[in-house]
């Protein structure tokens, strides 16, 4: 008799095998794993994992599928809620969702639903079964600008309704942050990310990639010129922050974002494609978030011997669980309570070290977090040519500063209402990361559902 | 995929195309540019539009072989195509915003290196058809590595061409040109703009700033998404760091560092690669290797 009290344990690629190739580290349930792991579920009625959900996908419905061994009529309780759940089986930060809401979490480990998820998305994407077909087409056009986890949830969520939806994507492939930020080992690009998206066009979406928005037309010329009667702006917070301490211009100082999409959407690591990428041989993360793991973990396939520096302690670490102890499994070193005080640039421009702080914990600050404090006379040097900044990012204001009436906050996000995405501008909607600033992949998803719904609302009262 | 409705060699390694994009081309002003992408392996290139047909909804754009894609793209021809083409994206020239009865007082100066003759035409020819004829200096390295002389010549009020081997035209340097004109000549200018190497646009720059002359350049620093994302092509600008791709690409030539670019833009060559870069460019090498000091024409 397994331990109900404990997930079953998830088959995952040895460290020192994994940090040197780009395939995925987990590899996922079988169908016997699944089945024992869904058999743990106690089909709770007031189920209050869906209430952790931000899509609130039916969780002990499609669990009691698999515990039947129905995985196709899984993944279509899943599909009703969730455009993209081989994604989110792999990225959501479940242990503070779903599974941070479930009951046998109380005594024991929750239920294991994100690989439970996984298990029957991908069971659907191998054998080509497709999401509940959409209704009739009803002729309103809908403009979707973005094809990250936000607009891809709206435009299909839309398309089911019978909308005709097009999706505009600033870059040559679709998928966002899906494929520029989140590196291959967690999320395969061909296997799934493009399976899913294929999912999306079979509901009747039409895809146009190199539009920017903003530059390449605007969206009142969506509506003036190409008849569309509502948008949503789902263009996420693309742009990278820097500290501002010296020698930050320095060859071999990157954004996470320019390090990240030189790997991931140019494949960079790939000598069959024409991108080159600095890897460095000693490389300085500095930041502590899910972005920086990435960052620093395709570092350490590319050969560098990795630190990531953070100016707070283990505990205040942003990045999931999960990703910390993948990275410290990979070899990845944890400079903590340390921040940089300046970069150490030789006489041709290139990096040689970094200057760096001792740091201690204060009072809370705003944030409730213990405010980090220089501890006096404590700097050092770090051996490092190559330092990857990975500090945040915010909304790029390519569209609202070329989009009249579309107000933004000071850390220039798109206002919208929460609940249905409307926006300062009559029939324009927005979502995602564009709105809250730099989020998680789930969150934007129900930031585009909650937009698909507001549009819909708005155009049958038009 | 973006199809190739012209393909003409310029020059020993430079290149024309025009490329059928109408989004760009209906939306497009001059001082902007695109990212062009060969193929599924390609690389992003960021380059300047050239000219545009909004009728015909084409781009065109002009380019020198400078590294593996740009020479594989110079194989392309007529009726083959790009994957991908995006934009247009950053900032179009001041120019565009000035007050056009203003600027018809104004007497401005143009001073393009090389393939710079390519990003300066689109600025010259919009003067032009706003009935502002602006003074252009072209220079280039021999006389069979100039381009769009004629097609400079047809838009400008005058037009003055060097060569570094004094192969055609004058002798000398762009910064030669601009002393003669300004302090033999008393030609009296308002603002200038200078498009090539970044070496030579340093060396643009420190001479008008002895002039006290307003000094626009158009920044071409290294690239990969070119709409603000990556952050590759920092630059400072005064005290500030400025996006070429978002911020620019034109700016304040006197307040750009120039060191600090030149030695950004050498980020992805090797010692190694420098030494092969020198051989493969023969006489269009123009001087972004970084083992080079000294300014050349283009």
């Amino acid at each position: 008799m397994a331990d109900m009290l404990k997930k079953v344990p998830v088959r995952e690629q040895e460290a020192t095998v994994r940090v040197t190739n780009f395939k995925e580290v987990c590899e996922g349930y079988n169908q016997e794993e699944a089945v024992k792991e869904a058999s743990r579920c106690l089909n709770c009625k007031n189920a209050k994992c869906i209430q952790g959900c931000p899509v609130a996908i039916d969780i002990p419905g499609f669990i009691k599928e698999i515990q039947e061994g129905n995985i196709e009529e899984a993944y279509k309780v899943i599909s009703k809620s969730s455009a993209l759940p081989a994604v989110c089986g792999r990225v959501c930060p479940q242990e503070t969702q779903c599974e941070g809401k479930c009951i046998r979490g109380i005594k024991g480990e929750p239920v294991s639903i994100g690989k439970l998820e996984r298990f029957a998305a991908d069971y659907a994407l191998e054998h080509d079964i497709m999401p509940e077909s959409s209704e009739e087409k009803n002729g309103h056009k809908v403009a979707v600008i973005g094809s990250g986890p936000s607009g891809l949830t709206c435009a299909g969520d839309l398309a089911k309704q019978g909308y005709d939806v097009t999706v505009f994507e600033a870059l040559h492939e679709l998928g966002g942050v899906l494929v520029y930020g989140i590196p291959e080992f967690r999320l395969p690009k061909e296997k799934v990310v493009a399976k899913e998206i294929e999912k999306v066009k079979e509901l009747g979406v039409t895809f146009e990639t190199n539009v920017v928005i903003g530059k390449s037309t605007t969206i009142d010329q969506l509506f003036e010129d190409e008849g569309f009667e509502a948008v949503y702006i789902g263009s996420g917070a693309g742009l990278p922050m820097f500290m501002g301490i010296p020698g930050e211009n320095a060859n071999g100082v990157f954004s996470a974002n320019e390090y990240l999409t030189r790997a991931n959407l140019m494949k960079a690591f790939d000598e069959n494609y024409d991108t080159p990428i600095f890897a460095g041989t000693n490389v300085a993360v500095v930041g502590g978030g899910n972005v920086a793991m990435d960052a620093a973990r395709v570092a350490a396939r590319l050969g560098a011997c990795v630190h990531v520096v953070y100016r707070r302690s283990a505990a205040e670490l942003p990045a999931r669980a999960e990703e910390v102890h993948h990275a410290r499994e990979e070899g990845i070193i944890f400079d903590l309570l340390t921040n940089p005080k300046e970069i150490l640039v030789d006489e041709n421009g290139y990096v040689k070290g970094m200057k760096v702080v001792k740091m201690q914990l204060g009072e809370p600050d705003a944030s409730g977090r213990r405010r980090p404090e220089e501890i006096p006379g404590s700097e050092y040097e770090i051996k490092t040519d190559t330092v990857i900044m990975s500090l945040g990012t915010s909304p790029n204001p390519l569209i609202s500063s070329t989009t009249k009436g579309l107000d933004i906050n000071r850390w220039e996000c798109i206002i919208a209402d929460e609940e249905n995405g409307q926006t300062t501008k009559e029939g324009v909607f927005a979502g995602g990361d564009a709105v809250t600033g730099a989020a998680t992949v789930i969150l934007a998803m129900g930031a585009g559902k909650a937009g698909a719904k507001g549009i819909d609302e708005y155009l049958r009262n038009k | 995929m973006y199809r190739i409705l012209k393909a003409q060699k310029l020059a020993d390694k430079i290149v024309l195309m025009d490329v059928y994009a109408p989004r760009i081309a209906a939306n497009c002003q001059p001082g902007q540019f695109v990212i062009v992408k060969m193929g599924e392996n390609g690389e992003r290139i960021p380059l300047t539009i050239c000219d545009y047909n909004r009728v015909e909804g084409t781009i065109t754009i002009v380019f020198q072989e400078v590294g593996v894609s740009t020479v594989k793209m110079a194989d392309l021809k007529e009726n083959d195509s790009f994957r991908d083409f995006a934009g247009p994206l950053g900032n179009p020239s001041d120019l565009v915003h000035e007050d056009l009865e203003e600027l018809k007082h104004k007497k401005l100066l143009f001073v393009a290196g090389g393939v710079g003759a390519a990003p300066v035409y689109p600025q010259v020819k919009w003067l032009h058809q706003n009935g502002i004829e602006a003074d252009v200096i072209i220079g280039a390295k021999t006389k069979e590595m100039l381009i769009l002389e004629d097609e400079l010549k047809k838009v400008s009020g005058n037009l003055y061409v060097t060569t570094d081997d004094g192969s055609y035209g004058r002798t000398g340097l762009v910064t030669n040109v601009m002393e003669d004109l300004i302090q033999n000549q008393g030609k009296k200018y308002d603002a200038c703009i200078t498009i090539g190497p970044m070496i030579m646009m340093k060396f643009v720059c420190l001479l008008t700033r002895k002039y006290d002359l307003k000094t626009v350049v158009s920044m071409n620093p290294v690239m990969v998404d070119g709409t603000g994302m990556c952050g590759a092509c920092r630059l400072m600008v005064g005290d500030q760091v400025k996006f070429a791709c978002i911020d620019g690409p034109e700016f304040d030539g006197h307040l750009v560092d120039f060191d600090q670019a030149i030695k950004r833009s050498q980020m992805y060559k090797t010692e190694e690669g420098r030494v092969l870069l020198k051989q493969q460019e023969g006489n269009t090498h123009h001087g972004g290797c970084g083992n080079c000091e000294e300014m050349t024409n283009g």
